[in-house]
């Protein structure tokens, strides 16, 4: 057993003595392949909302919410699910969203928010983390679909287009400092600037 | 004991008689009944088109002085409840500077002491329970309604003659 250890230690070792260049250097470009392939498989499918909601924490609270939004269903038909609001599309951006979510993970496991009262009584919390998240990186999610450039002001209402011509042309404000609670109910909005 | 059978007695009968006349009263012929609902009671109709809220943002005139001002624009997704006064974002004193909206009536702060308080007063929270979006719809019935300007108007216009 000892001497089998070994022997494997020895290949892993010192490889180019027991194997081809060649064939070390396919080798590793096909592993490569492989693997960074799989791992954005797998990467891509835990970024579907058939996965987001395979939780009953998040189909039971915040999927049922959406169900009744503009950003579920519409005169188009174009809708929004839960990555493209909750996770970045840049790759970099969405690694790092992707290891916060360790925390989910660990809610999950250990049932954080695995009852109805429990998700209201974290609500305002779970709300606060998302609008700070928007609102450091500008509202780059809002921003995917809804680009600012290509805003029309004339067809808009009176109102909306005052407020986008404004506050938000000259960058003082971000779509999430007013469009809160757009996909989700809202928690206690006691306190919280504008409200 | 005598009189609680009595009593008792009495009241069965004034039931008997109620049920009778309410048996009565279901026998109107269809044709006397006037309705909005266009169609029999049995049959689910197709419903109409839904008609487009006016979202001008410009005020509207009141009808008559105590109306509660009617909204100009959509409410769609405005919560409102125990949690969140959505329309208040806008509408409040504090908010109405960055808004622009127009402030709800000092009489929303009142309670019924008529103490001012600090914030809305809970029996006017619920905004939409007298405020509400106009449709862009045709009138279902004629509506004769005079405004009393008008009533004035042609009261001085008569006596002048």
């Amino acid at each position: 057993m000892l001497d089998k250890l070994k022997k494997i230690w020895q290949v892993l070792n010192r490889p180019s003595v027991h194997y081809s260049l060649g064939f070390l250097t396919l080798g590793g470009f096909v592993a490569g392949v492989i693997f960074w392939g799989g791992f954005n498989t797998a990467l891509e499918a835990t970024n579907q909302e058939a996965f987001c909601i395979s939780c009953h924490e998040m189909e039971n609270n915040v999927y049922q919410e959406l169900q009744t939004t503009i950003h579920f269903t519409n005169r188009s038909g174009v809708r929004a699910t839960c990555p493209d609001c909750h996770v970045p599309h840049n790759w970099t951006d969405k690694i790092a969203r992707k290891m916060q979510a360790s925390k989910e993970v660990w809610g999950k496991v250990f049932g954080t928010i695995n009852t109805r009262e429990k998700f209201e009584g974290k609500r305002r919390e779970l709300a606060e983390h998302e609008w700070e998240r928007l609102k450091a990186n500008d509202s780059l999610e809002c921003r995917n679909c809804h680009n600012f450039t290509y805003m029309d002001f004339t067809r808009q209402s009176p109102r909306a287009s005052q407020m986008h011509s404004t506050s938000l042309a000259n960058g003082e404000k971000t779509c999430i400092d007013c469009h809160k609670g757009i996909a989700h109910h809202l928690p206690d909005m006691k306190g919280v600037e504008g409200f | 004991m005598k009189t609680f059978k009595l009593m008792s007695l009495i009241g069965l009968l004034a039931l008997g008689s109620f049920v009778m006349t309410n048996a009565v009263a279901t026998s109107i012929p269809e044709d006397k009944i006037d309705t909005l609902r266009l169609a029999p009671i049995d049959i689910e109709p197709t419903p109409p088109v839904m008609q487009n809220v006016r979202n001008t943002d410009i005020k509207e005139v009141r009808n008559y002085p105590m109306q509660p001002p009617v909204i100009p624009h959509k409410i769609d997704g405005y919560q409102l409840d125990l949690k969140v006064n959505k329309c208040m974002a806008c509408h409040a004193r504090s908010r109405t500077g960055e808004s622009q909206a127009p402030m709800v009536s000092v009489t929303h702060y009142m309670d019924r002491d008529n103490n001012f308080l600090a914030e809305l007063s809970p029996r006017r929270y619920f905004c939409t329970q007298c405020h509400v979006p106009q449709l862009d719809a045709k009138l279902l019935v004629e509506n004769d309604f005079v405004d009393m300007d008008h009533l004035i108007k042609a009261n001085t216009e008569q006596k002048k003659h």
